[in-house]
Parts: C-alpha cells; sequence; structure tokens
C-alpha cells in the first residue's frame, strides 16, 4: 500500500493545494510518494522533497509538460499507478481535469472530492451541493481520490529530505494543443486560502461597484469573492466565482455582500468559520447561515463599514 | 457532423435535499425532478452548432430509469433531434456511464460529444473526462466558449486561474460550463412537435458490459448545522462585534 500524489504547480512553485492534498494523502496511508511532471520543474521537486511527509518523488520532465494537458499526463501517470494502491490529487480544476481520466483507464470508480479520511477505503464526501455527506467505500484494488483541499491543513514545507527519482517521460498527445491562459494577476491572497473573503453578488448592480468591496479588502488584506450571479452579469472575473460549481472557501471570515444565498452558493461558503452577511432583503436566505446579519442598504453600510475599519487602531493581517 | 448530448435526470436545483432518517439516501419521492443544469447549455449549444450550419444532426442520450425519457423530451423540445434512452435503475457511477456511453457513440459515429461538466446530485465531476479517457479522444472540460473551426474546437476552458484556450481535434468530448450559453426554453408547439421525435430506447443490460456500483455508500447523513446567529442593528456594532467577540479582524 502505497499512495501515489499527483502535484499541482507552474514549473516554478508547487501550488499551494498541493499541500493540503499532501495531509490527505498522508492519512491514507504514510507511504506518500508525489509525482512532479512538468517543464525544467527542478525546483519543484526540490520544495515537495522537503516536506517531511513525503517518502520520495518522481520527477518526470519534459517539453510536452510545460502546459498542463491532461491527455500528455494521464499516460505517466497510468505507467507509475502500477506500483500503488491509490492515486490521489486536489479536487479543483486542475485534478477535476486530470483524475477521471486516469481512472478510467485503471478501470476504477473515482471517489472525487473527499473531506475526510475514515479508512484506506472509505472516505466522507459531500453531496448535493453540501446539502448531505455521503460516507462511501470503495471495493476496486486501485482507487483513485480528489481531495477538497479547504478541507485539509496544508501539510509543512519543510525539515524532510525525500529521495528524488528522475522518471521517464511518456509520448505527447497530438489531438489536444495549448492556445493561451489567462491569468488573472493580483496581489491580493488567493481566494482559496485566505484567511478573509468578501464577496459581491448581484445586488452589486455592476462591475463598477466592485471598488466598494475592492476598498475593504485592501483594508483587510482580503481576497475578493462573488456569487454565480455577478459572474454571469459580467460584474467580475470567473476566478473569483464561490459556490458548488466556482471554488470553496473556508476562511476565517466571509463577509457576503448583497448575495440572496442560494444553495449553489451556501456550497462554497458555508464552511467559513464566521461569516456576516450583509443584505438589505431581510428574509434573504443568506442570513440563515450568517453569525452577523446586517440588513442595510449595501450602498450605505459598505462605506459606512470601511469608515469604522479606518477607526480602528489595528486590523490582524 | 454529428453531435451526440449526454443529459442527466436530477432533483431540481431548487428544491431543499432532505435526508432520509434511514441514512440510506436522500429524499426524491414527490420530488422536482429537472434536467443537470449544465446538460441544458450543452443541449443549447448543440443546438446553435446545427443552426449555423456546421451540424447536421444532434441525439440527445440519457441512462437511467423509465422517467428519464421526459428529460430526453426536452431536449428534443429545444432543438435535438432523436433521442435515446438506456434504461438503467439503481445507482449508475460515472465510470458505468461512460461504458455505456462509449457503446452508444460506437454505433452512433458522433464527431462531437457534449454535456455537462458536473451533476448537481452526486457532484461528482466525472462522465466526460472518463469517456474521452476510454474512447482515447481529447476532452474539453469546463467550457465557456466553443468556436468550431476545420477539425478543429476551440475551446475556452473555466479554470481556477482565470480562462485557458486549447484546441482539440474532432473527435472530441466537451464538458460544458453554466457560462458557455443561455439556454433557450421550449415553445408549445415545439414540445407537441417533441413527442412525435423518435425515441429509441435500449436496456442497459443488453449492451454486455459491468454496471455494477464499485462504491458503496454506506451512509448518507445531514451535514453539521451552523448554529444560528444575530442580527446586528449597525455598521458599528457589526465591527465591534468581528473586533471584540469574533476576533477575526
Amino acid at each position: 500500500m502505497s499512495v501515489l500524489l499527483i502535484a499541482e504547480h507552474n514549473n516554478k512553485e508547487v501550488k499551494p493545494f498541493t499541500f493540503n492534498a499532501i495531509t490527505a494523502a498522508s492519512q491514507i496511508n504514510d507511504d506518500l510518494h508525489v509525482l512532479v511532471i512538468g517543464k525544467n520543474a527542478d525546483t519543484v521537486a526540490k520544495s515537495i522533497s522537503e516536506v517531511p511527509s513525503v517518502k520520495k518523488v518522481i520527477h518526470v520532465d519534459d517539453d510536452i509538460y510545460e502546459n498542463y494537458i491532461a491527455e500528455n499526463y494521464t499516460p505517466v501517470i497510468v505507467k507509475y499507478a502500477e506500483n500503488y494502491s491509490h492515486i490521489v490529487s486536489s479536487a479543483n480544476t486542475f485534478g477535476k481535469n486530470l483524475m477521471p481520466r486516469i481512472a478510467a483507464l485503471l478501470d476504477t470508480s473515482q471517489v472525487s472530492d473527499i473531506i475526510k479520511v475514515i479508512s484506506e477505503d472509505t472516505f466522507l464526501r459531500p453531496i448535493y451541493a453540501g446539502n448531505a455527506f455521503a460516507t462511501v467505500k470503495s471495493s476496486d484494488k486501485k482507487k483513485c481520490v480528489t481531495i477538497r483541499p479547504t478541507s485539509f491543513d496544508p501539510a509543512p514545507t519543510s525539515g524532510g529530505s525525500a529521495e528524488i527519482v528522475k522518471g521517464e517521460n511518456t509520448d505527447s498527445s497530438q489531438n489536444t494543443k495549448f492556445v493561451k491562459k489567462e491569468e488573472i494577476k493580483s496581489d491580493r491572497p488567493e481566494l482559496g486560502t485566505a484567511r478573509i473573503v468578501i464577496s459581491g453578488g448581484r445586488g452589486m448592480q455592476s462591475g463598477e461597484n466592485f471598488k466598494l468591496i475592492t476598498a475593504i479588502a485592501d483594508k483587510l488584506n482580503a481576497a475578493i469573492g462573488a456569487s454565480r450571479a455577478a459572474v454571469d452579469a459580467g460584474y467580475i472575473t470567473n476566478d473569483h466565482q464561490v459556490g458548488q460549481t466556482g471554488k470553496v472557501v473556508v476562511p476565517d471570515l466571509y463577509i457576503a455582500v448583497g448575495i440572496s444565498g442560494a444553495i449553489q452558493h451556501l456550497a462554497g461558503m458555508k464552511e467559513s468559520k464566521v461569516i456576516v452577511a450583509i443584505n438589505k432583503d431581510g428574509e434573504a436566505p443568506i442570513f440563515s447561515v450568517a453569525d452577523y446579519g446586517l440588513e442595510a442598504d449595501l450602498f450605505d453600510a459598505l462605506p459606512k463599514f470601511l469608515e469604522e475599519l479606518n477607526k480602528l487602531n489595528t486590523i490582524q493581517k | 457532423m454529428k453531435i451526440l448530448v449526454a443529459v442527466k435526470r436530477v432533483i431540481d436545483y431548487n428544491v431543499q435535499i432532505r435526508v432520509k432518517e434511514d441514512g440510506s439516501g436522500v429524499v426524491t419521492d414527490n420530488v422536482k425532478m429537472s434536467t443537470n443544469p449544465p446538460d441544458d447549455n450543452a443541449v443549447e449549444e448543440a443546438v446553435k452548432i446545427k443552426e449555423s450550419g456546421k451540424a447536421k444532426e444532434i441525439i440527445v442520450v440519457s441512462v437511467g430509469e423509465e422517467k428519464a425519457q421526459e428529460t430526453v423530451r426536452k431536449a428534443l423540445a429545444v432543438g435535438a433531434d432523436r433521442g435515446i434512452l438506456v434504461k438503467a435503475s439503481g445507482t449508475i457511477e460515472p465510470l458505468a456511464v461512460a461504458k455505456i456511453l462509449q457503446k452508444v457513440v460506437e454505433k452512433e459515429k458522433p464527431d462531437l460529444v457534449f454535456m455537462g461538466k458536473q451533476a448537481i446530485d452526486d457532484d461528482c465531476n466525472q462522465t466526460g473526462q472518463m469517456l474521452a479517457a476510454i474512447l482515447n479522444w481529447p476532452q474539453a472540460t469546463f467550457a465557456s466558449k466553443i468556436d468550431v473551426k476545420e477539425n478543429v474546437l476551440e475551446v475556452t476552458r473555466e479554470v481556477d486561474e482565470g480562462l485557458e484556450t486549447i484546441e482539440v481535434k474532432i473527435p472530441s468530448i466537451v464538458t460544458c460550463d453554466l457560462r458557455l450559453n443561455e439556454p433557450r426554453y421550449a415553445s408549445l408547439p415545439n414540445i407537441m412537435k417533441a413527442k412525435k421525435k423518435p425515441l429509441e430506447q435500449i436496456d442497459a443490460s443488453e449492451l454486455g458490459i459491468d454496471i455494477k456500483p464499485r462504491i458503496e455508500q454506506i451512509k448518507v447523513e445531514e451535514p453539521p448545522k451552523r448554529k444560528a446567529g444575530i442580527k446586528v442593528a449597525s455598521v458599528e456594532e457589526l465591527v465591534q462585534k468581528l473586533k471584540n467577540e469574533a476576533k477575526v479582524i
């Protein structure tokens, strides 16, 4: 029984959720190996080798792995899968795209998006947008599992010195070509890992009005989120969407502004430690999950909120 | 060009889910059922491509109980040409659905297969990728824009960091995001016409594949409930509570 985790990275740095996935993977079995597939990704392999819970790093490097194309990654992973009982990755768009392709070729029924490891074959996972939790037991010999990163703490990133083994690449796919990536760069904390998230919904009425949210996010060093309605309306880009089909966040503080609280949105944020809702509709479902609800017009409340924050002597960062 | 669209019948997205007391699942009796929302986007996209003259035929397929006919008919009413229902009861895991769809693909020989990126009941997000794997076709998942070009599709994908564009050769699988398009409603005359469109029924057991579940659902339970919160009267009170009571700012 050994676990093979597929690392997510950008060829230079490890993506933070890989460390959360490492924690979950090592709970399945402590003989944890990590597969790093990339182009000139030596620094990535090195960083992962320093994670104390990682026993071995397999590094497969080739030009064809510069961009993350599932069709190119899959044959390598399937080849190495032979020696492992579990293949694991994070359940973000990286793992969601990749893992089922691997599972199907291994003829394994995948267990998606687990939030708890109960034993080597039994896991807890949310279904119906988190409105029910299912305990599931896999009977497949080889198990493919994706992990909801926000349900596990990130593993410590230093102190270890796992062996790094060079692996062999496989052929590249002629059928899929990377064209471009429009990555939205921001100096703010990442939405998935931020301590504070402030999100706007349809109630914001325009993209322009999101500057009210931005000002508070700056003050609190918060990430900016949005409901699907706000993204659909074009107020803000898709990478900000929180919810069943967007990102799942569990910050210490989640501030929902002008968001009614459809179950699809609640699915992405209701595990947050403290939830604040600001909405002028006192009956909005968002208030049912809020620790602190403020029934008010957001266009009055947000400037006042900023004013009050400015009065504080100290703000936790 | 021929497009196959896979649709799933699920509990309507507006229904408040209730967990059965015996822990065996969620209540589905007398609950409103609908098409899985992103599957509607998949149907809409196929219809748009046909309207642009780039596709000749749209076949819609569903796997499930007899009642999933309604889901197929709904797609026929917005522009699909004919339907297939693969009858199967109980839990059909995504891997099994992918194997069933593989058989349908082998018979119908579509150039493209569209479906929603994720079903809102089991939230698995697997079937499209699995079908692509077993057919050895390229996959374009989480699509928010599709351009049909000569022998290839250019697809914009919604990923965590923003947007990614890839080119996949036809034949290929696309899983659709909710932002791909705005699904149309069926008009009454089209609903009537859809009743006359062909709908073939196949029994999954005739396909010669193993579709038994590999995952045992041991227990379904309600998630832990949040403690009821309070309403604050003013912004001042809110900030004071966050600072001194919750201690989060």
